[in-house]
């Protein structure tokens, strides 16, 4: 018989969990819920008469050409990023593998990005990138190419996935530079002894084994690409020209805070909650499980 | 297939040096184990003859061509690696053919040599299998039938069996010895077991610190080492070493008993026997006071010091003998058995 250990009752693990409920419920549980409630209504632009219109709001969205063309827009935005980022990262990270003298201060320094906010990281790129101060609009411009992103809407596209990317380059660096050195390097020797050049070994070794990494990596930058950046399209585009560079998250504020239409922009964020939810439980249900070895 | 030369290699990371001076001509279908402890450096030269490591100075020719500025990939060698480094997200057959496919050959030819190295190592069975899906045993085989498919001029063994159980490795053993006699490849085997090397190899070179000590048969190390680093890593239980003094013909040991021997030779010396070549005898000069014994069934080894001394003794009896703890026994050590080597170098003294 399996003895059964008895505590007495008593209030000290609930005290013990209650920090962790409270937060849970005050930073997360309340605001979400309320997001649902709102989603319901339809409030007046100065707050003074709200109605209980139960699916209203989502029916518009549905019907909305312009929040399905951000739909797709976002889509677009975030395997954009996440390509440029995971190519970008992986090219690094090859490269670092094989360096042996200064690698750790080539990693340092490729770890930097990472480590810079995302509105500094869109003002950067946006100092870069400015059609009368910037040094590249002037570079292009010498061979003849026109920038101006606050005019042309897949200029301003690009720059946004360029500063996106390039913030996210350093993370998936160090996630891929790491699985790259998990591989046993005999496994390499062996495929150069068996005539594999770099490229063929990264093609057909490496490549391969790293991919439980690729697919995590693959989730965790469309979470990103989708709902962490704001801060540097807000700090580049704000969203423009002519909505060329708004996101899902970013339609959010704007119906929100700028459109005033509260409801609207509740329902919107409904939508994304059930996105991340769908996302993560993508990530937890594939990645210990798929491309494993 | 090919003989391999080496001339003055040296090998040097940074300023600790590591390899000095190896030498060897390693024939045609020769098999030839490099033996010694761990950090001797035998498989920093293994790795340099195969390419995964460079060379400071002095050359490698494979065949009749220095290989030195080649890759690993144009050296026509084939290495197994003591984690069998298979490649686990492909099935057996397809890291048997991995490297021929890389040599683009032909398809049908692939599959016939694949097929053909698998019924020699007999994994026929496992062709469709992941390799972690494999025992350590049948890893082992795949490794080795990666490296046969290839039909390169070298084989070179980077301890494949030290993973292995204690019976596995013994059979692996025997089967890697008659796959090597019956493809007369030439073959580079190193390991730090004194046992595996004494039954493969043709002949062993025996590294220590990054010096060949001694390069010749299994025979020739055991009866005739070179210097006393040999004669200890060579054969089990390791030879006894006494601290003698050589005068007049004679070597006075540490307690005074004089053994006849030792010709043109004065001052401090090592005074080498092997245990089993202790012959029990009651009138002979040197007499070991028994500490413990143990019975191992065909032989009793007994553990002892030398009577009158500190000096550990240990002497290997046929067949089963019982002692007590404190008794004293007497043997004699035939002159042919006794080997004498200088106290300073350790190098062997001639009689």
């Amino acid at each position: 018989m399996l003895k059964r250990v008895h505590f007495p009752p008593s209030l000290l693990p609930y005290l013990l969990v209650a920090p962790q409920v409270i937060i849970t419920v005050v930073f997360f549980i309340w605001p979400a819920s309320q997001a649902v409630y709102q989603s319901f209504l339809v409030e007046d632009a100065f707050g003074l008469s709200t109605e209980f219109v139960w699916f209203e709001n989502f029916t518009y969205l549905w019907n909305s050409r312009q929040y399905l063309d951000t739909f797709g827009r976002t889509i677009y935005f975030s395997a954009a990023v996440a390509f440029l980022s995971m190519s970008f990262a992986l090219i690094l990270a090859g490269f670092a593998d094989r360096v042996i003298r200064g690698s750790t201060i080539y990693r340092t320094l490729l770890i930097w990005p990472y480590a810079v906010a995302p509105v500094l990281a869109g003002a950067l790129w946006l100092f870069m990138f400015n059609p009368t101060l910037g040094i590249i609009p002037f570079m292009l411009d010498n061979v003849g190419y026109d920038w101006n992103h606050y005019l042309n809407g897949n200029q301003a596209m690009c720059l946004v996935i360029i500063a996106a990317a390039w913030k996210q380059v350093a993370y998936n660096f160090l996630f891929y530079l790491a699985a790259m050195q998990s591989i046993p390097k005999s496994i390499i020797e062996a495929a150069a002894i068996d005539g594999a050049g770099p490229f063929r070994r990264f093609a057909t070794v490496i490549f391969p084994l790293i991919s439980p990494t690729t697919f995590f990596l693959l989730v965790v930058n469309a979470v990103y690409a989708f709902f962490e950046t704001f801060g540097i399209i807000h700090a580049v585009t704000q969203g423009g020209p002519a909505n060329a560079t708004t996101t899902l998250v970013y339609k959010v504020y704007n119906d929100g805070f700028i459109g005033l239409d509260l409801g609207g922009s509740a329902a919107q964020s409904v939508i994304l909650m059930i996105l991340v939810i769908a996302m993560t439980v993508v990530q937890f249900r594939f990645i210990e499980k798929r491309v494993q070895y | 297939m090919a003989e391999i030369k080496l001339d003055s290699l040296t090998k040097t990371y940074g300023p600790t040096q590591v390899l000095y001076h190896v030498h060897a001509d390693i024939e045609d279908g020769e098999f030839v184990v490099i033996v010694g402890p761990s950090g001797c450096g035998k498989s920093t030269l293994l790795r340099m003859i195969a390419g995964l490591e460079s060379i400071t100075t002095g050359e490698v020719s494979i065949g009749d061509k220095v290989v030195n500025g080649l890759e690993p990939a144009d050296r026509d060698i084939a290495m197994v690696f003591q984690n069998y480094a298979l490649y686990p997200h492909m099935s057996v057959r397809q890291n048997m053919a991995y490297g021929l496919k890389i040599r683009k050959q032909p398809k049908a030819e692939i599959e016939r040599r694949v097929q053909e190295a698998a019924d020699i190592l007999e994994i026929g069975q496992y062709l469709d299998r992941k390799p972690r899906q494999l025992s350590g045993g049948q890893r082992q085989r795949v490794a080795m039938g990666r490296a046969i498919v290839r039909d390169p001029q070298v084989f070179l063994f980077d301890e494949p069996l030290s993973n292995l159980d204690a019976k596995l490795r013994v059979q692996m053993r025997l089967e890697i010895r008659k796959l090597q006699k019956r493809l007369g490849v030439t073959s580079i085997f190193v390991t730090h077991d004194q046992v595996e090397a004494m039954t493969l190899g043709d002949r062993l070179m025996v590294l220590n610190a990054g010096y060949v000590e001694q390069f010749g048969t299994p025979i020739e190390l055991y009866d005739r080492p070179a210097t006393i680093f040999v004669a200890g890593f060579i054969g089990s239980p390791a030879m006894n070493f006494l601290p003698a003094t050589a005068a007049n013909g004679t070597v006075t040991l540490g307690n005074g008993v004089s053994l006849p021997g030792a010709d043109g030779v004065s001052g401090p010396v090592t005074f080498g026997i092997r245990p089993e070549h202790l012959v029990p005898d009651d009138t002979g000069p040197i007499r070991v006071c028994v500490q413990l014994f143990e019975a191992l069934g065909a032989n009793t080894l007994l553990h002892g010091v030398l009577e009158g001394t500190e000096t550990a003794v240990v002497v290997s009896l046929p067949g089963h003998v019982t002692l007590e703890p404190g008794e004293t026994r007497s043997f004699s050590a035939p002159p042919a058995a006794q080997h004498l080597f200088d106290s300073d170098s350790g190098a062997r003294i001639e009689p």
